[in-house]
């Protein structure tokens, strides 16, 4: 797909001036989350998702970051919602190969395409999937949850 | 030497400098972070492998005794570019960290006692407070904090008043120069006070040594840590500064080959090396030693006191551009620190562009500045933002520099800084 910078470029604007999905619920306890600190830089975000017999009901955050990092997990907020949880994990996979320069699936990807360019910025790769791995995360623990509780 | 009149001849001592960054000719601002490398550093690290070779202190053959030669000579060229009232204060170690890590266990260890107190200031660089944190935990000594001034200075009042506060303190720790504001701290001031109360001064020098004459006797500071790759010199050695009857008395935490003289089954049949080669165990990076002495030369050889001026001569014009074209549109966090660090945030339309956004964007520029907290992590609450960006000028650096800075922040927004990704 060819990149249309100036159409991409307003999506991420978008998502960075007017994030969705940003604020965090204090009163569900159905909900888990991720404090997720960069490492490299100065990204401090909490990303929350209510994970629910198989579907991604929910998924929010707060915190103060980056274009690239605020950007790319309102999207993400906004792909993985009312989906399962093997379908967002697809999603992630896809985006993670995207953003490493692998071959992806555009489709799943969708409006996250935006972030196509990334891949030529090592330096931003931990910006643009530091919201994404903490979903990655809070779904392998839902998954683990989930045999752990069929066994039993 | 006259920087000004002598910048071209400088800027070709370093190849680096001919390269370019994002398609363009690189402006070096981030020197704070690591100082780029002059061609003689090079070629006498180059040396070593092509020629010297040998180990230090191991061999009885001329190889050797010429790699012994050069590495007393390094070590005689630390102790006069800080001035040092003996070689055998110098100790070399990986780097400042180190050093100060080292110090942070061996005084805990060996001069403290459940009660003191470290004493040190939130707008330190982390090497500056963790290892005493750590250290400290076993005779549970507190590191407790002074605070700073308005501007984020650390005074000699607030010191004393600390000792009032806090009046167990028996180590004072204080970086030089702060690496986010660049403010030089009254050291002789500081090590009076410190002293009168019966406490030790600990100086990270890691941001000081390559921008002013260092005298630490007329400091009067007890130890004093620094790296060489800040001052043009090779990464990985540094020195650990310390008074020599205090060096004396301590013991060293690693043990091995090189710092022993004598041992046997027995554990207490051990006999040390003199200091300062008993804190060396191991071999050390000899080419870098080489290499660190060779800078510190070719520092001298300009003169610190020159490349102080200059670099506070280059900050004045970005500031004076700045107060003339950047109203609105920079917040510059340091304009009273006389030195190269300018710390600052860009603003669009009065949104903050956040600072490692800004940093991409310059790189694109091809100028190469840091963001974020610069590894002071308590100073995002003193200046109240996430992060800041940070420009640090050197002696190699031009006016020419300065106005691309300018003129890159001028056009800024913060859509731009989505530029590198399409």
């Amino acid at each position: 797909m060819p990149i249309d910078p100036s159409y991409y470029r307003e999506i991420i604007m978008d998502n960075y001036s007017y994030p969705q999905n940003k604020e965090l619920k204090t009163d569900d306890g159905e909900y888990d989350q991720r404090h997720m600190a960069s490492d490299s830089c100065i990204d401090d975000i909490t990303v929350q998702a209510k994970i629910k017999d198989g579907i991604v009901q929910d998924v929010r955050f707060d915190g103060q970051a980056c274009t690239i990092s605020t950007a790319s997990t309102s999207i993400l907020t906004q792909l993985v919602a009312n989906k399962t949880v093997e379908q967002a994990e697809a999603i992630i996979q896809n985006y993670f190969n995207m953003i490493h320069g692998r071959p992806f699936d555009p489709e799943l990807v969708d409006e996250a395409i935006v972030f196509e360019g990334v891949a030529k910025q090592p330096n931003r790769i931990g910006c643009a999937t530091i919201g994404w791995k903490a979903l990655e995360e809070m779904l392998q623990a839902h998954r683990e949850q989930t045999t752990k509780e069929q066994e039993a | 030497m006259n920087i000004k009149e002598n910048i071209e001849a400088i800027r070709a001592d370093f190849p680096i400098l001919k390269r370019e960054m994002s398609g363009l000719p690189l402006v070096y601002l981030d020197s704070c972070a690591t100082a780029l490398k002059p061609q003689c550093v090079i070629d006498e690290v180059v040396r070593y492998y092509t020629y010297l070779g040998a180990n230090a202190q191991r061999g009885d053959y001329e190889m050797a005794a010429q790699v012994d030669y050069a590495l007393d000579a390094a070590r005689k060229t630390s102790a006069e570019f800080i001035n040092a009232k003996k070689t055998e204060e110098i100790v070399f170690t990986s780097g400042t960290t180190e050093g100060l890590n080292l110090l942070a266990l061996m005084i805990t260890n060996q001069f403290l006692k459940q009660g003191d107190a470290i004493l040190t200031c939130e707008t330190e660089h982390a090497s500056s407070v963790l290892p005493w944190q750590q250290a400290g935990l076993a005779k549970d000594i507190p590191v407790n904090f002074i605070e700073v001034d308005q501007e984020g200075r650390i005074t000699p009042e607030n010191v004393e008043k600390a000792f009032v506060q806090y009046p167990n303190t028996k180590v004072v720790v204080f970086a030089q120069v702060s690496n986010v504001l660049g403010f030089n701290a009254p050291i002789k001031e500081i090590a009076k006070i410190a002293h009168d109360h019966g406490a030790y001064l600990v100086v990270d020098g890691a941001q000081a040594v390559a921008h002013h004459a260092i005298d630490v006797q007329d400091m009067d500071c007890d130890f004093f840590c620094f790296s060489s790759h800040k001052l043009c010199g090779p990464s990985g050695i540094g020195v650990m500064y310390g008074k020599f009857e205090l060096l004396d008395q301590l013991r060293p935490i690693f043990f091995g080959g090189e710092s022993n003289a004598r041992f046997a089954r027995s554990c207490d049949s051990l006999v040390l090396k003199k200091t300062p080669t008993k804190f060396e165990s191991g071999t050390l990076p000899i080419e870098g030693a080489l290499g660190m002495a060779t800078a510190m030369r070719y520092l001298m050889n300009i003169g610190l006191n020159n490349i102080h001026e200059y670099e506070w001569e280059l900050k004045q014009y970005f500031l004076k551009r700045a107060q003339e074209e950047l109203q609105d549109k920079i917040k510059i966090y340091n304009p009273n620190a006389q030195g190269g660090i300018v710390t600052f945030n860009v603003y669009d339309k009065g949104q903050l562009i956040f600072p490692q956004d800004m940093a991409s964007y310059l790189s694109n520029k091809g100028i190469a500045v840091r963001s974020g907290q610069h590894c002071a992590k308590l100073m995002g609450e003193f200046l109240g933002v996430p992060g800041t960006v940070r420009a640090s000028i050197y002696f190699y650096n031009t006016i020419e520099d300065i106005d691309r800075l300018v003129d890159a922040i001028k056009d800024a927004t913060v859509e731009k800084c989505l530029d590198i990704f399409f």
